[in-house]
């Protein structure tokens, strides 16, 4: 870190001058000179593995260590083949994946087919608590290996067999065309042996397949990733590695970004997004990611399930200024929705600007003719419930409320209801105990328009936390999934969107871009899809 | 004098015991945490219940409390929800949060009690005023105002310091320790001040000065001595609240300490983590508390422990 020499130098007189002591010394970044870049950082939630990390900070580890059988083009989002030289399929149920020739693992050990099906089975075993087994709950013998309740029958998934050293099927349960997009999430990573010889060696020090290793790895405070000379991929690393700096606060790693003690800060406090531009100009991305922020609602409440009550969501959804709350609140790192994906799927992707229609427009006398042809708001006030420990989601619920209350001409008709905790608040949601419209966050896992819909709306799926139900929808998205032709399975899609639409299932609000800052020494930085920088391509000085 | 110190350390059996269980049940009311730890959406029930089983949350409370305990008593204060054992939290974060504490109990008596003993000498003096009316300003704004612009000035505008904290060493405290210590030591100065003022005017200094002692020797050995023991009693319980209390201040300087991982044990609803920390943080105020009154003893020759 040359450029932070100037200031400590100034910490240590400081220190002199009032302790009249301390040698000030070491306690550097990582230690490691070259062209390294700090990059801030929280602790992930869970351990390091692929199938047990379901959040942001654990996946850039992931994103740096780890190359699946496919990747998603960080411009585009695009799934391409990666480590998959073909990934084939006659019925869209039985897959053969054909592996290239050549890819290790850093500890020198070859990746072949059984490094997937290895990985894939630990991934879906019940026994091993991994928060991302569902992913797997597509390929056939998921329910002996991973039963809702009772005794597991098995070890293995009986869907996947390997046939050779680079080959392998995967039989699933159901159609389903998507499936080998699907493939580039961070859970179907090859594992090497070590992972399963020594587990608890491998979570200290994780090792991959991808750009970066891991050199060293303190727990709750950094980690270093460097670059990996023999990497055989095409994507080899521009920088020479990476430190990670795990911020208590990102307001504390934004200022600290300011002061030139770090190269990367990549997510900028709600509180700087006015100062940023003149504090940062050109160094300051926000580009947009796959997270769509809409309002849910409880379907398991009687009054917001009988006939009518789609006229009172589609008015709620026309009395909300969305635009004005972009502007003014998230001063432009969010842009209002006009459908249930994002704007990253691109239009072949799936993505229709202006789904929604009407519908999604702003206009306050429509809305409040809608929700008395409705029979009104259910209990005569609306409550919307939310996590108030994360995300700045306070200012924009009062914001929603307030402009629902200018368009009724009510100041009670809507009030927001914070919630402390983000586990208390998916307690409440579990335990159906909503009344009212609750905060529903979507980030996509992969970037197909089924991940937008099928895990929300589909009757029973994981996250359709207000229990919305509708045969059309199920079929629709039944006959898309099994549809082989792409163009024509997001058409069928799109139908079932526009169903969600009909009954306004759920309120969409905004699409959400990704931001971050950097310093002068990096260029061609960028954020990923996910939101993740790509960070690869980042060259130093 | 060892009888009371016996007797004071069992009395902390039931106190220690009472609190941990408080503890222990206002974590529970939080309610179910795994449900927190599946991102936007419901785990699968086998996954939540298999992880519900581990961390001995399908238990009844008291049981859990009971198991608990047991392993307190081992040393082992469970496994947080990253697979990280609690102690081994705990290794990392008090270190420096007791770093952190050192800072600021140095400024709270080297600053407070020299300003307090300035003030308390010239009452009435412009420098008293001049004390008093700064000390008022420091209760009244809020740590992390001050905290922040601080941070902005030494750190951002002027670059004298790092405005964060990477390895926590003391040359890198001495910010944020004068941070957490600022309303404290401004206590501290006021309650030596007050103290000095009404000792002042009692029998034994009109005495020490009679006998015609240096001012110097009046000062320090009779009027300070006698003065200090409500200051020491105050930085004895601050100390507890010091290294408990640095939530506020560890987040803005980036120091992973013990306010941090009860913020982030609290935000996560990692029973473990709280309750292992919270545990600590009890023992060392009883542990303080007790040194508190130990000190007594030697700074008056009058109170004597039976």
């Amino acid at each position: 870190m040359r450029r932070s020499t100037h200031a400590r130098r100034a910490a240590c007189a400081a220190a002199a001058l009032a302790l009249a002591a301390t040698g000030c010394a070491g306690a550097g970044a990582g230690g490691n000179g070259g062209a390294v870049l700090s990059s801030s950082w929280a602790d992930p939630q869970n351990p390091l593995e692929p199938a047990n990390t379901n959040e942001v900070q654990g996946g850039k580890v992931l994103d740096m260590i780890f190359r699946g059988l496919k990747r998603y083009d960080p411009k585009t989002g695009k799934a391409r083949d990666f480590l998959a030289r073909s990934i084939e399929t006659r019925d869209s149920r039985t897959f053969t994946v054909r592996l290239k020739d050549g890819w290790i693992f850093s500890n020198g050990e070859k990746v072949t087919a059984r490094s997937f099906v290895d990985a894939w089975n630990y991934g879906a075993n019940l026994r091993n608590n991994q928060k991302n087994a569902y992913f797997f709950g597509y390929i056939d013998g998921y329910d002996e290996v991973h039963p809702d309740n009772g005794r597991q029958r098995a070890d293995t998934l009986s869907g996947l067999k390997v046939v050779d050293d680079h080959t392998f099927t995967v039989r699933l349960n159901q159609k389903f065309s998507g499936f080998p997009d699907t493939l580039g999430y961070a859970a179907f990573a090859p594992l090497p042996r070590a992972f399963f010889t020594d587990h608890a060696a491998w979570v200290r020090k994780p090792v991959g397949n991808g750009p970066y290793t891991i050199e060293s790895y303190t727990k709750g405070a950094q980690m270093y990733l460097k670059k990996w000379d023999r990497y055989p991929g095409p994507d080899k690393a521009r920088n020479d590695g990476v430190t990670l700096l795990v911020y208590t606060d990102s307001n504390t790693a934004y200022t600290d970004l300011l002061a030139g003690n770090l190269d990367l800060a990549d997510d900028i406090p709600a509180a700087q997004l006015k100062n940023v531009e003149s504090d940062l100009g050109e160094r300051y991305l926000n580009t947009p990611a796959g997270i769509l922020q809409t309002l849910a609602f409880p379907y398991y409440d009687k009054a917001w399930s009988r006939p009518g009550a789609e006229k009172v969501r589609t008015g709620l959804s026309m009395a909300i200024n969305r635009r004005q709350i972009t502007d003014t609140i998230f001063r432009g790192t969010r842009t209002p929705a006009t459908d249930w994906t994002s704007p990253v799927l691109g239009a072949a992707g799936g993505y229709k600007e202006g789904l929604c229609g009407r519908a999604c427009d702003y206009d306050p006398g429509r809305a409040r003719e809608l929700i008395e042809e409705g029979g009104g708001i259910p209990g005569g006030r609306l409550t919307v419930t939310y996590n108030a420990d994360s995300g700045s989601h306070r200012q924009w619920v009062d914001a929603v409320c307030n402009s629902i209350n200018n368009a009724l001409g009510d100041d009670r008709a809507c009030v927001g209801n914070p919630v402390g905790t983000f586990a208390d608040f998916r307690n409440q949601l579990g335990g159906h105990r909503m009344t009212g419209p609750f905060r529903a966050g979507w980030q996509m896992d992969y970037p197909l328009i089924q991940n937008f819909l099928q895990p929300l709306y589909y009757t029973g799926a994981s996250s359709n936390d207000g229990a919305w139900s509708d045969e059309e929808f199920d079929r629709l998205v039944d006959r898309a999934n099994a549809e082989t032709d792409p163009a024509r399975s997001v058409a069928l899609f799109q139908r079932a969107e526009e169903v969600v639409r009909d009954h306004m299932a759920a309120i969409p609000l905004w699409y959400q871009n990704g931001n971050a800052g950097y310093s002068e020494r990096l260029s061609h930085v960028a954020l990923n899809p996910f939101s993740v920088p790509v960070y690869n391509e980042i060259r130093v000085g | 004098m060892g009888r009371h110190v016996l007797r004071r350390l069992l009395q902390m059996i039931p106190v220690f015991v009472g609190a941990t269980l408080l503890i222990f049940l206002m974590v529970n009311v939080m309610g179910d945490p795994v449900a927190g730890l599946c991102g936007e959406r419901a785990c699968d029930p086998a996954t939540a219940a298999q992880l519900r089983r581990e961390f001995g949350l399908d238990q009844p409370v008291w049981r859990q409390y009971l198991t608990y305990m047991a392993k307190v008593f081992t040393g082992d204060f469970g496994t947080a929800f990253n697979g990280q054992p609690v102690t081994e939290l705990m290794a990392t974060a008090f270190p420096v949060t007791v770093r952190l504490t050192v800072v600021a109990v140095l400024f709270e008596v080297v600053v407070g009690v020299t300003l307090g003993v300035v003030t308390g000498l010239r009452r009435g003096r412009p420098v008293d005023t001049a004390v008093l009316l700064a000390t008022l300003v420091v209760i009244s704004v809020p740590t992390f105002v001050t905290g922040l612009l601080l941070q902005l000035l030494l750190g951002i505008k002027w670059q004298w310091i790092r405005p964060s904290v990477r390895a926590g060493g003391f040359d890198e405290l001495i910010v944020p320790g004068l941070v957490l210590a600022s309303v404290s030591l401004a206590y501290v100065t006021r309650l030596t001040r007050t103290s000095l003022a009404e000792n002042r005017r009692s029998d034994y200094v009109r005495t020490a000065v009679a006998k015609g002692l240096p001012r110097r020797r009046v000062v320090t050995r009779h009027l300070l001595r006698n003065s200090l023991i409500p200051v020491v009693t105050f930085i004895g319980t601050d100390i507890g609240a010091l290294m408990g209390g640095a939530i506020v201040t560890e987040r803005i300087f980036n120091i992973h300490g013990v306010g941090y991982q009860l913020y982030q044990g609290i935000l996560r609803q990692n029973s473990q983590t709280v309750v292992g920390f919270v545990t600590v943080l009890v023992l060392v105020f009883l542990v303080a508390n007790l040194l508190v009154d130990l000190l007594y003893a030697v700074l008056d020759p009058r109170i004597r422990h039976a």
